[in-house]
């Protein structure tokens, strides 16, 4: 926390509307120099608006924007970055074939006095600037090569080189694994201590806790407090966010699992670069449980899932659901033998983003009665099986003709969640169910998967949030390189050990 | 009323296709003006040429038929996310076989056309079906693949028309089909007396088919509803879209991607192929030698993208696109202006229809002016 508190981003009275829409509605934020300021909300809360506004990519409707005390007009992003903001997009912008320095350099390329490009100077810039602050890469790697940590140190050390001030970070542990969070926890350090400012837009709570100084929260496109993180507690700063109390701790009864559903022998599968990633793994999966498969990202826990689900190629090893071979079957016969899956990515996999809900909502069962009868689509049927279910999983807005891809994540999740559990599987497969929704989502979601086990079903929960794990799961399997090196208790496990074992160490 | 007239706007698309409509038509003017040519007569001789007699209206529905039918087999593969190139070769095998269908059998009429029609649409769709078993099988890029094909097919119509048997003494085309395969409408009872008689007695119908005028125009119409069918109310134009929009879902949801693939180029050279069975049992009855490809195809995509991949838009630009193709060249005749303008007010009207964001900042920019308008109105109304 600086000493002093001087202001160098000031936003007042920032009204946004997007037609009859309002994103930002009378907002204030204030930004002291040198301080980690969080920017709290759920999922279409308004805070990305608000900071696309700062960051010249929409003007605002109405409201003032002061830069170190004067009063600015942010047109484009090249006013913005004069202004010395720089931003760090959620989804990255970087050029892959491309290295480090190059990226960093894009736009703003050095040239000697013939005009050629001159990448050693740059090369070393940029390996000064990353010593400075601490931010460590290769500046000759290909992005393509470098892990998604090391991308997002390109994407800051890119807003630097630009000179920026004040840096704003759009979810940046939304694709880190706990190692990565930890380490751009030590960089924000590192870059408030030489006197940047950073706005962190986060929803995720306890990092917050950990990084934040001050935190302005937001909550249906208004203006709701500014607090000092340190004094406030994170059921506060929840409840402050949904407007309701939450409650952290799932609830379950104690439940005794029944008879083995899912069963993989020794299955080993190779990833798209043809390397084996998946290395003789074994597992099971009773009915009324929820099995937690925890572990560091890149183990195998991606291309395991895809194996289950006939999405990849299982080279060897077996795969048994209810007793029943299904090792390489399409992913239409693993559906009929009733398993469902939550994909990890709702986006890519989950969700035909250009479809109405309805028509997602059949996705797996539109060639099926009552959906449709010797080929032709039964619309009618259609929309009152979607309208159902629209209303008993509380999805908004509440229009089965609505494209699925303007539907905030939250309510994108619960389309698929619908689908999957409305297919009444004997085993449920949830990858990375929670990922990027706000808190009131994440505990519907929870709920969800504790409503199957209760229902005698078998549910498999994939999840790097470790926290997540711990409080869903019965059981807890641990992966690690490729395979399963611990299977323990949920209610005896503690984080330090599970830790360990998913960095290789001891087993149980 | 001007608020529903709005709304039929509201997704913009067939605002965005309007405005580039007249902005093309309004660049043609000035390139007219600048060459020294009165635009207003000029389109003035070109709206004269289309609607002017209903000889004139008949040939543009004829000139439309083939365009609509292979805009429709563009817009059905790019509503599964495939760039059909090929509709050109498609068309060509089409033509193709059924002139060698049409001239080789003797049928009664009844039996003879639609055979005509199933062998052109099955030679043609499994021309097409080959880049999308390439695509499917070795993730061959279709654009590539239908390019080379189209080769294949034009090469391969020029070396029948020189086989023995095939090729009519004398000329570089092939013989006609026998009269059993036309489609022209109503072939022999023009020439009866009674026929005569009746258009003697009726002159617009006489001169309305003056013209080649065939059944192959409404066979369009017929197969534009179909296609509007299966994409809208069958589980295969689910599927289909399904894995236009995102393959990984489709995958997910247990669509098998690649089969699609092939099914969707399948049926889209099924319908380029159709186009060129039209054309050779409504028009031509023979096929002749290429020394290049003659546009059919290519036409096509522009009269997709014009009507904006939908059964109904492909319909409505193929009847723009034969329109201006007929109408515009009678410019020259008439003042001596050259013809290529209509290609350059076509080209113009494709390229603002690629540039949806340019029509967009001009429609934000004249929106802008009427807000302000109904501003100052308010402030009036409450003064």
């Amino acid at each position: 926390m600086p000493s002093k508190q001087i202001p160098v981003v000031e936003m007042k009275n920032i009204t946004k509307k997007f037609g009859d829409f309002t994103a930002n509605n009378k907002i204030n934020l204030t930004v002291y120099k040198g301080e980690v300021h969080a920017l709290l909300g759920e999922n279409g809360a308004g805070k990305s608006t608000l900071m696309n506004i700062l960051y010249g990519l929409y003007p605002p409707t109405s409201g003032e924007i002061y830069i170190n005390n004067k009063l600015v007009e942010i047109k484009n992003p090249n006013i913005a970055i004069q202004h010395r903001i720089g931003m760090v997009h959620q989804h990255f912008m970087l050029v892959k074939p491309f290295t480090v320095t190059e990226n960093i350099i894009l736009g703003m390329e050095k040239t000697n006095r013939f005009g050629i490009l001159d990448l050693k100077k740059a090369a070393a810039e940029v390996k000064e600037l990353s010593q400075k602050y601490a931010l460590l890469v290769n500046p000759d790697s290909r992005i393509e090569d470098i892990t998604v940590g090391m991308q997002q140190r390109v994407e800051i050390l890119k807003a630097l080189y630009r000179g920026a001030d004040i840096l704003i970070l759009d979810e940046p542990t939304a694709v880190l694994t706990p190692q990565e969070i930890y380490e751009l926890g030590k960089i924000v350090h590192n870059l408030t201590n030489e006197g940047k400012s950073i706005i962190l837009i986060s929803h995720k709570l306890k990092e917050l806790k950990i990084m934040a100084d001050r935190c302005t929260i937001i909550r249906r496109s208004k203006y709701i407090d500014t607090v000092d993180v340190s004094k406030t507690s994170e059921e506060e700063l929840a409840a402050k966010m949904v407007g309701r109390k939450v409650s952290f701790v799932v609830d379950k009864e104690p439940k005794t699992p029944g008879e083995i559903v899912l069963s993989v022998k020794d299955l080993m599968v190779k990833d798209n670069r043809g390397i084996s990633v998946v290395n003789g793994l074994n597992l099971e999966v009773r009915r009324g449980e929820i099995l937690g498969l925890a572990g560091i990202d890149g183990n195998g826990q991606s291309q395991f899932l895809e194996a289950i689900t006939g999405l990849r190629k299982v080279e060897s090893g077996k795969i048994l659901m209810n007793g029943a071979d299904i090792t390489n079957h399409t992913p239409k016969e693993i559906f009929e033998s009733k398993i469902s899956h939550i994909p990890q990515d709702r986006q890519n996999r989950g969700l035909v983003m250009d479809f109405t809900v309805a028509e997602n909502m059949i996705l797996e069962t539109h060639s099926n009665k009552p959906f449709s009868k010797n080929g032709v689509m039964d619309h009618h049927q259609i929309k009152s099986f979607t309208t159902k279910l629209i209303e008993k999983f509380d999805i908004r807005p509440t229009d089965e003709t609505k494209i699925a891809g303007t539907l905030s994540g939250g309510n994108q999740q619960k389309v698929i969640i619908a689908r999957e559990v409305t297919h009444d599987p004997d085993l449920l497969i949830a990858a990375q169910p929670t990922r990027g929704l706000d808190v009131g989502a994440i505990e519907y979601v929870h709920e969800s998967l504790v409503k199957q086990r209760d229902e005698n079903k078998a549910v498999l929960l994939i999840s790097l949030e470790l926290d997540e794990v711990m409080n869903v799961s019965d059981r807890i399997a641990v992966m690690f390189e490729g395979k399963i090196v611990g299977l323990i208790d949920a209610k005896k496990a503690d984080m330090e050990t599970l830790g360990l074992m998913m960095a290789g160490g001891g087993s149980a | 009323m001007i608020k529903k007239f709005l709304k039929l706007f509201s997704n913009h698309t067939l605002l965005f296709t309007l405005v580039s409509i007249l902005l093309g038509l309004i660049i043609g003017a000035l390139i007219l003006l600048a060459a020294g040519y009165n635009p207003l007569q000029a389109y003035g001789v070109m709206i004269q040429g289309i609607f002017g007699k209903p000889k004139y209206l008949s040939y543009v529905i004829i000139r439309s038929t083939p365009l609509i039918l292979t805009g429709l087999s563009i817009a059905f593969a790019f509503r599964t996310g495939l760039f059909n190139i090929g509709a050109e070769g498609q068309f060509i095998i089409g033509s193709t076989t059924a002139v060698a269908v049409g001239y080789f059998l003797h049928l009664p009429m009844i039996l003879h056309i639609p055979l005509v029609i199933v062998c052109a649409i099955f030679a043609a769709g499994f021309w097409g079906g080959i880049a999308g078993y390439f695509k499917a099988r070795f993730g061959v890029n279709e654009v590539i693949s239908t390019i080379m094909l189209n080769w294949v097919a034009l090469y391969l119509q020029n070396f029948l028309i020189y086989t023995h048997g095939f090729q009519k003494p004398g000329g570089e085309v092939s013989y006609s089909i026998q009269p059993t395969a036309s489609i022209r409408f109503l072939n022999e009872w023009k020439l009866s007396d009674e026929g005569t008689q009746w258009l003697i007695e009726h002159p617009f119908w006489r001169d309305f088919f003056k013209t080649p005028i065939n059944w192959g125009f409404l066979i369009a119409i017929a197969v534009a509803v179909l296609l509007w069918f299966i994409l809208k109310h069958t589980t295969l134009g689910y599927r289909l879209r399904a894995v236009g929009f995102n393959p990984n879902a489709a995958e997910y949801g247990g669509i098998n991607v690649k089969k699609n693939i092939v099914i969707s180029m399948t049926i889209a050279g099924a319908l380029s192929g159709l186009a060129g069975a039209v054309q050779v049992m409504g028009v031509s009855h023979n096929v002749s030698l290429l020394a290049a490809m003659e546009g059919y195809g290519f036409d096509g995509i522009a009269v997709s993208l014009i009507g904006s991949s939908t059964p109904a838009g492909c319909v409505l630009a193929g009847l723009l696109f034969g329109a201006l193709k007929y109408g515009g060249p009678k410019m020259q005749p008439a003042m001596g202006a050259p013809s290529e303008i209509i290609n350059i007010v076509i080209g113009i009207i494709v390229f603002f229809i690629a540039m949806p964001q340019l029509i967009r900042l001009l429609l934000k920019f004249t929106q802008k002016k009427k807000e302000t308008v109904t501003e100052t109105v308010e402030i009036d109304y409450v003064g």
